[in-house]
């Protein structure tokens, strides 16, 4: 079925199954291969995506629960203002390992800020408990939040 | 001082072999107006009998703007070799690190050497041969500037890409050289003269990881982005039980499905090849071909493999502790008898689980056949060398009619060392020749078809003197094995200290049959032996009435070097003690402590571990808070470690430890067993799987580097043994309970 989408501030339509989880008409429908596969059933955060703001799971949400709503991807998070904070501070702390889990973390890390501007240690481990880093970068993106935040580490 | 000299003289022997066949430059235009040049040097190989193949290497590209292009020729699985393999070059060809542009390059040995993520290697095996590739690349540079300026070459420098004539006030940029010194002879790389420390620039420095601006815009660069016009998209029916084959395939539904374009059985390869098979569905879509798997029928012949199962592991196990090792691994003077005479004596069981990697990208490959035989992976792999072997053998096609392009990593952990998702893929795409085919695991593949780190058990006896000193030792290890052998990862040196300084000392080991593959997990044996040894030992200590960094000194005696079951590797007593002092000077270790108070019901404690792995000598305290009883939370690590006289990239090497500290964590305290039920692994997903979260990470991982006059050694494995140790130790000084399996559960 045709489903119409707003991705990265663009009108996109697809054609797929209505049951087709929203990363996989982002990684094969759309080109957009940045957010990532882990689990499939969203226990890693590895495909977090922000749905009109929200963190969500792509793996987890169904193409047409997604249908008319505002989805940003890693691919454009930086056009938002705390986003943009993000990914410098990401980049400043040279944040990711292998880096296969930093786009899940960097949209979370976003959502997170936008709600919760100046978060304490344990709101970011509240916020970032979903996302798994396999590398176990964790401090630097505890220090990395802090500094997009401009909380002192 | 020993290991420098056989590590120097390594070096320019395997050099001077090589440099008596021919070496050569190539100069090539390219790219319209770039003039590129390919150094190719004659690297680390060994060229014994006529006709092998000579190790030609080209690593160097300069470009028309004068900045370089430094082929980065390892996997890259997050231990950032990307980024410190080139540093190696640059610094010695003498440009500055903005002039530098990396690229991966393709799997390809004979042209660039030895390319494997394992073992914490690259260190070790690079240190001298990139920074001679680069300083045979500025002298060829430095020669072209002297020949155009007739001058003597000596009387030249160089600096930031440029060759320097301090006396004639001139300079040129390596750009403008780069075609003569492309003609120019190629410097023996045995006495190609390379920096001081002193004058190291980019060795040393801090330096962002190559591909972190691309990481954080989402830039496809892993094996599962890869993409290419035409692409179909693979998942796979796997038989649960390992060992086992397909009986009968009813794919009719399957094939009914718009979009499903074939059903290709396969084969993992696993050893012994030709067990293992799997059904591959092939669909214009990755999520039709996942999602049609539930119509497809498969009747498996895995009737043999139904025997196996952890807790008939467990059984066997606990059978074989009370009876004889079916081997001897080491054996000095009469235990038992020096045990019978001992003024004290401590004995203690300890285990551990299977596990899986759980690299956070699964598995996957993609594969083109072409029409013409021949084969093109893309693929995420540790080991690309061993892969295109066996994707060879499988296919029974020439290994030279593979071209393997390596992409970046989700993680490698040790699996990405096998090879089987390769083997799966080529055999996919053979089905669907002239198309690119992408085979993707998911999580539950993924769990359920790893080489898994062995189980293991271990009997512990120790005697002490009146004194206190360890004069006494026993370990009758229950491992997995075959035919009197172990299986891979599975073994225990022989050398696993103190066995090898206690007068009396008895290592027997016996071999339990499955039918699981295992494989290397970060560390391999030592994550385990770690926690085994100095578990006990800090047992050991308190019976002998010290902490366990005093028995450690009092054990490893004066600075010497110790044989080790490895050719060529010694372990080097002083300088375990020396990191073994500077992490407690670090820590403010004030010897064994009882349990402190902490908020409400928490207790907390401190505790040790030493771990020698993967040439790097390791130490760590680690302070836990025990709450309601059973709760274990780390919170703060100190490590000092020593692996040699440079630290190439310590923005990396503090990632490196404190990741692998972590990670230490996971295994000591988050990672549940890996069960196996009728031959089968039953973890479906991270609910039974778990992996740490960031509400597990200690609020500080603080790290002392103890340079020594060794050449530098790795520092992907190293930092992570000592941490499981020295938690179960701080956990029992805060409890009194002595925890001996893993995970460590309080109850």
């Amino acid at each position: 079925m045709a489903i119409s989408l707003t991705v990265n501030r663009k009108k996109r339509v697809v054609d797929a199954d209505a049951d087709k989880p929203l990363l996989w008409v982002l990684r094969e429908d759309l080109n957009l291969p940045g957010t990532k596969f882990g689990c499939g059933a969203g226990l890693c955060g590895a495909c977090t995506v922000l749905l009109d703001g929200n963190a969500v799971r792509s793996c987890q949400t169904p193409i047409a629960d997604a249908a008319g709503k505002q989805i940003t991807t890693i691919e454009d998070v930086a056009s938002l203002p705390v986003g943009k904070k993000v990914v410098d501070a990401w980049v400043d702390l040279d944040v990711p390992q292998c880096g296969y889990c930093q786009a899940g973390q960097i949209m979370s890390a976003t959502a997170l800020l936008t709600q919760t501007p100046r978060p304490s240690a344990e709101d970011i481990e509240g916020g970032m408990s979903g996302n798994i880093c396999r590398c176990a970068t964790y401090l630097r993106i505890q220090k990395a939040i802090r500094k997009a935040a401009g909380v002192a580490a | 001082m020993s290991i420098v000299k056989d590590r120097e003289a390594a070096g320019a022997a395997l050099s001077r072999r090589s440099l008596s066949r021919r070496s050569f430059l190539a100069a090539s235009l390219a790219g319209g107006a770039v003039l590129t040049f390919d150094a190719r040097i004659a690297l680390a190989q060994a060229t014994g009998a006529a006709g092998e193949p000579v190790v030609l290497t080209a690593f160097i590209r300069i470009n028309a703007d004068n900045s370089v292009t430094i082929g980065a020729k390892n996997p890259e699985i997050g231990q950032g070799v990307k980024t410190m393999l080139p540093m190696l070059i640059a610094e010695e060809l003498d440009v500055a690190w903005n002039q530098v542009r990396i690229e991966q390059t393709d799997a390809d040995d004979k042209r660039y050497g030895l390319q494997v993520a394992g073992g914490s290697t690259a260190t070790p095996n690079n240190w001298l041969p990139m920074r001679q590739a680069g300083a045979a690349a500025r002298a060829m540079l430095v020669a072209a500037a002297a020949k155009q300026w007739g001058v003597a070459p000596a009387s030249l420098s160089t600096e930031a890409g440029k060759v320097i004539d301090k006396a004639g006030g001139r300079s040129v940029p390596y750009a403008a050289l780069a075609r003569e010194a492309a003609g120019m002879p190629v410097p023996d790389l045995a006495t190609v003269p390379l920096k001081p420390a002193g004058a190291f620039h980019i060795i040393g420095q801090p330096m962002q990881g190559v591909d972190t601006p691309r990481i954080v815009k989402g830039t496809p660069l892993f094996g599962i982005d890869t993409h290419l016009p035409g692409m179909l998209h693979a998942a796979l029916v796997k038989c649960p039980a390992f060992g086992g084959t397909i009986a009968r395939i009813d794919d009719a539904a399957v094939r009914g499905i718009a979009g499903v374009v074939a059903v290709v059985p396969v084969n993992s390869g696993l050893v012994p090849p030709g067990q293992q098979d799997a059904v591959a569905i092939v669909a214009d879509s990755w999520w039709k071909a996942s999602k049609a798997r539930e119509k497809l029928v498969v009747a498996w012949d895995d009737a043999a493999q139904k025997e196996f199962s952890t807790a008939g592991y467990a059984k066997q196990a606990g059978e074989a502790l009370g009876a004889a090792p079916q081997t001897d691994l080491f054996k000095a003077g009469d235990a038992d008898k020096a045990l019978a005479g001992a003024a004290k004596t401590v004995s203690a069981d300890y285990s551990y689980p299977f596990l899986a990697h759980a690299t956070l990208e699964p598995q996957n490959c993609t594969a083109l056949w072409t029409t013409d035989g021949k084969l093109e992976l893309w693929a995420p792999t540790q080991n690309p060398g061993s892969g295109r072997k066996e994707v060879a053998a499988m296919l029974g096609i020439a290994p030279e009619a593979m071209t393997i392009h390596m992409t970046r990593i989700g993680g490698g952990f040790g699996r990405r060392l096998m090879s089987d998702y390769m083997v799966l893929a080529a055999q996919v795409a053979k089905g669907v020749p002239g198309r690119p085919v992408k085979l993707l695991w998911d999580r539950t593949d993924d769990l359920r078809h790893d080489y898994y780190r062995p189980a293991g058990w271990h009997r512990f006896t120790a005697g002490l003197d009146a004194k206190g000193a360890l004069i006494a030792f026993k370990d009758h290890f229950i491992t997995f094995g075959a035919d009197g052998k172990p299986i891979r990862a599975a073994e225990m040196s022989s050398t696993e200290f103190p066995a090898p300084v206690v007068p009396d000392a008895h290592l027997g080991a016996t071999y339990l049959k499955t039918n699981l593959p295992t494989g290397w997990l970060r560390a391999p044996t030592s994550n385990a032996m770690a926690f085994v040894y100095q578990g006990f030992l800090d047992e050991v200590a308190e019976a002998a009435g010290v902490d366990l960094p005093e028995l450690m000194r009092r054990t490893l005696g004066e600075p010497r070097e110790l044989p080790t079951e490895r050719k060529g590797l010694v372990f080097h007593t002083g300088r375990a003690r020396s990191v073994i002092d500077a992490v407690c000077k670090a820590a403010g270790w004030t010897g064994r402590t009882g349990p402190a108070k902490g908020a409400g019901d928490a207790v907390k404690g401190r505790g040790f571990g030493f771990y020698f792995s993967h040439r790097g000598y390791f130490a760590e305290v680690v302070d836990v808070t025990v709450s309601g009883g059973t709760a274990v939370k780390v919170d703060k690590i100190w490590m000092a470690g020593d692996i040699g006289s440079q630290i190439i990239n310590p923005l990396n090497a503090e990632h490196q430890s404190q990741g692998a500290a972590i990670d230490g964590i996971a295994q000591a305290l988050v990672w549940q067993p890996v069960v196996q039920e009728a031959g089968a692994i039953t973890a479906d997903n991270f609910g039974d799987f778990p992996l740490l979260r960031i509400d597990a990470v200690p609020r500080d991982v603080a790290i002392t580097w103890v340079k020594s006059d060794f050449p530098p050694t790795g520092l992907g494995e190293p930092a992570l043994p000592p941490v499981i140790p020295a938690i179960a130790n701080a956990i029992r000084a805060a409890t009194g309970k002595r925890l001996r399996s893993l995970p460590l559960q309080l109850t």
